[in-house]
């Protein structure tokens, strides 16, 4: 059953691992992404909004689509939101499986899709003014690659 | 003519979120369907003669909290929402 957190406040990586391994002697490897908040020379802060109750929707459909995709034991997505700093960890995602292969690709499909398909925004507070992050078509063609 | 009683206006809840909130000013309201309006798309269209940020092409719409194409049914008591396409991760 996925984990899945949209919250404010950081995440525990070491909790969140322990968690998604406790008493489950069948897992053989955790594979983990953390997305932080790039430091760019005119960066102040971040602001991510989303949509409330779509989101943990997405979030989930898009675990439950890594989770009959790969032979997973758990998956879990946790996602900040409000205003964050550079260096602040935005993005938690793990994936446990038996085996690493398993692990590491549902790892990395679960990071391109939550970042098409789950409704966040980020406006960046820059010296000379706010903006809105454009999405990078980068992030399009990863998301597709996994058809 | 009488006014109809709340519950029976064929409404939607529409949102908006990040720039498509902020270049139409509102972040949500109660849209009357005009009679013969079925689909997502043509409720953009409607909107987008007051919200011209509803006709770019990149935002996009979801139909109570799922993504949706414009050929999406729609009706009363539906929850709406346009927006620019996500940058989260």
């Amino acid at each position: 059953m996925p984990t899945v957190s949209v919250q404010i406040e950081n995440f525990d990586i070491g909790a969140a691992l322990a968690a998604i391994t406790a008493g489950r002697p069948r897992v053989g490897g955790v594979g983990s992404f953390v997305g932080l908040v790039r430091q760019e020379p005119s960066l102040i802060s971040l602001t991510i909004e989303h949509y409330p109750g779509m989101t943990e929707r997405s979030l989930h459909r898009i675990a439950d689509t890594a989770m009959t995709r790969w032979d997973l034991i758990d998956v879990t997505l946790i996602h900040r939101v409000g205003t964050l700093l550079p260096g602040d960890p935005i993005v938690l995602v793990l994936a446990a499986a038996t085996h690493r292969g398993e692990a590491l690709a549902a790892t990395e499909f679960l990071i391109d899709w939550l970042k098409t398909d789950a409704p966040f925004w980020k406006m960046e507070h820059l010296s000379c003014g706010d903006h809105w992050v454009e999405p990078r078509q980068t992030d399009e063609t990863a998301k597709n690659r996994w058809g | 003519m009488r006014a109809s009683a709340p519950a029976m206006l064929a409404t939607v809840r529409v949102l908006y979120f990040a720039a498509a909130r902020e270049k139409i000013g509102l972040a949500e309201e109660e849209i009357e369907l005009p009679a013969g309006l079925r689909t997502l798309g043509a409720l953009r269209s409607h909107l987008a003669v007051r919200h011209p940020v509803l006709g770019e092409p990149a935002v996009r719409g979801a139909v109570n909290q799922e993504f949706a194409g414009p050929d999406t049914v729609i009706s009363a008591g539906d929850e709406i929402a346009f927006f620019p396409p996500t940058t989260g991760g």
